[in-house]
């Protein structure tokens, strides 16, 4: 088995030396993750000004995959506004399901590209789609959140 | 079998599945056998000549295959019964022990007020911290239903049972104490007798999760004093779909059922129905017969072979493992490190990486092991561990997987760079 296409040295360079990890304040939103048929939780902290992901942090455990996906989605995605964000998710989520035969826009994906490999193990997909899927729930949370803020100043 | 040297090798060709390779011509080396054992091709040929000669729903009709398919589900339970040394009627078919514990757990909750099963707030149940999920929730459940108190042994760092407090755990407010024979985790065999002997004391029931010892050494149910017992057949040899809950006839015979439905009845009316006798009371619906039939194969198989040989034989390869894997630096064994009273499961973690990793990398040596929190979570917060590694062995096993084993966890060291 070609364990080395799961295993990018670039995967393995965010496991050692995760980006974002650490809690941080202030926040819009926290949600908190588990992958139930593994253990893996993941906290997430979702800051969103002006339709924006100004900042992402994150603190959890869990393996090589889900650790290093979480720090390169969390980089790659700050500073873009939601929908670019939601835009990149998909194109991670198409990616994951791909079953080996895409190798990734990277354009798009930047440094994702190198988690090209899981999906040709499926039991690792989940693990490679913790951190995304935290913040999907996150932003989905944090922008209804906004709308309900934004219609009661309104009506007040 | 039975007068031949054992050999765990020349037995593995009996099952099919050790002459395919995998991730890339790798030999199978299957220690996962603690989720699942692999069959045996008289299993197999067995569930496949039932349904290809007698299948037939059983218990019911009035033709030769319906006889034909009654008397091999019954032989089935017969069989059981003479594996555990219970009795024939004692023997209850269900789909896994996950159900036969479910089963209990709801028969319990279903009885009158009046019964000795009926549970009040003040009554207590016992069980460990170290349940698979399948004998804790059942009852932490029926404790939140009935307002009864749920209480546990909690387990020691070195991954013993601890007993010093057996008088102020079970109290004579207990009515239950489930309890797992052997921990799916770490391998520990609990110290049965003492807590029977205090549970019986009390006169509360014990009902036995024998998922990982039935299929690995021999047990009698009338030498351990239990009141029951659940094992999957999967686990020992058998087909999936099949599961078995023994209990003591006196007390199934007060039992309320827990499936309702097809022939479990005595007699219906369109606003009651009263119930048959045990076995039967407790098996609505058409059962699993040809798992049935593959679960008589699979212990004939076993008797065959001998169990206290194939307990043996699992205790040694354990042995060596345990002093082969608690030798590499940065690995730790979670669970007990010496043979007393120990089965044939090792859990451990590997310093810097992921149980989750390790297994991915032995995967790809060929090695299939079990990892994460193997469904006793509360367990792996007590030993303070996300999850382990597990490598659990059975009769087909050699010490060939136990170097594989050892040299795998060596290649994930190295591979990263740990």
């Amino acid at each position: 088995m070609d364990l080395d296409s799961l295993y990018q040295e670039v995967i393995l360079d965010h496991y050692k030396h995760p980006l974002h990890k650490g809690l941080s304040e202030p926040k819009t939103m926290q949600v908190h993750h588990v992958n139930p048929s593994c253990g893996d939780e993941i906290t997430l902290n979702l800051l969103l000004e002006a339709n924006t992901v100004t900042n992402i942090s994150w603190d959890g455990v869990g393996c090589s995959i889900s650790q290093a996906s979480t720090s390169i989605m969390s980089d790659l995605l700050i500073g873009k506004s939601i929908p670019e964000a939601f835009s990149v998710l998909d194109e991670f989520s198409a990616l994951m399901q791909s079953k080996g035969n895409s190798k990734g826009n990277e354009e798009v994906l930047e440094d994702a590209v190198a988690l090209a490999g899981v999906s040709k193990f499926p039991a690792r997909i989940k693990c490679a789609l913790l951190g995304w899927m935290a913040f999907k729930d996150a932003a989905s949370q944090g922008m209804s959140d906004e709308a309900s803020n934004k219609q009661g100043e309104e009506n007040g | 079998m039975t007068n031949s040297v054992f050999d765990p090798v020349a037995l593995r060709s009996d099952f099919p599945i050790f002459q395919r390779t995998v991730r890339g011509g790798a030999r199978l080396v299957f220690l996962d056998s603690g989720a699942t054992s692999q069959k045996p091709r008289s299993v197999l040929d067995a569930e496949r000549n039932f349904y290809e000669y007698h299948n037939a729903a059983v218990n019911r009709g009035s033709y030769l295959l319906a006889e034909e398919a009654t008397e091999a589900y019954e032989s089935a339970r017969q069989s059981v019964a003479n594996f555990l040394n219970g009795k024939f009627e004692e023997v209850i078919f269900t789909k896994s022990a996950t159900e036969s514990l479910n089963l209990l757990a709801y028969s319990f909750g279903n009885s009158q007020s009046s019964s000795k099963f009926s549970l009040k707030p003040g009554d207590g149940i016992v069980v460990s911290e170290i349940e698979h999920h399948a004998n804790l929730i059942p009852w932490q459940q029926l404790a939140k239903r009935t307002g009864s108190e749920l209480s546990w042994f909690s387990v020691t760092p070195e991954g013993r049972l601890d007993l010093s407090n057996i008088d102020q755990v079970i109290t004579p407010k207990t009515k239950i104490v489930a309890i797992t024979h052997q921990s799916n985790v770490l391998g520990t065999i609990i110290p049965l007798a003492e807590i029977v002997k205090r549970a019986h004391d009390v006169g509360a029931l014990v009902v036995l999760d024998a998922c990982q010892s039935v299929p690995h050494f021999s047990i009698d149910v009338a030498a351990l004093d239990i009141d029951f017992l659940a094992f999957s057949g999967h686990k020992a040899l058998g087909p999936t779909g099949i599961g078995v809950l023994w209990g003591r006839s006196e007390l199934l015979s007060e039992m309320e059922p827990f499936l309702t439905g097809g022939s479990m009845i005595e007699s219906v009316t369109m606003t009651d129905a009263t119930w048959a006798p045990i076995p039967r009371r407790f098996e609505a619906g058409v059962p699993n017969m040809a798992q049935a039939v593959g679960l008589q194969a699979a212990l004939k198989y076993l008797t065959d072979v001998g169990m206290d040989r194939v307990h043996n034989h699992e205790l040694n390869l354990t042995s060596s493992a345990l002093s082969q894997i608690s030798e590499i630096s940065g690995v730790k064994v979670v669970g007990p490190l010496d043979m007393e009273d120990r089965g044939g499961v090792i859990s451990f973690t590997v310093e810097g990486v992921h149980p989750h990793d390790v297994g991915q990398v032995l995967d790809s040596y060929g090695i299939a092991v079990r990892t994460g929190h193997h469904c006793a979570w509360p367990l792996m917060r007590k030993m303070n561990v996300v999850g382990t590694t597990r490598a659990s062995f059975y009769l087909y096993n050699t010490q060939d997987d136990v170097v594989a084993l050892v040299d795998g966890i060596r290649s994930v060291q190295k591979y990263f760079g740990v």
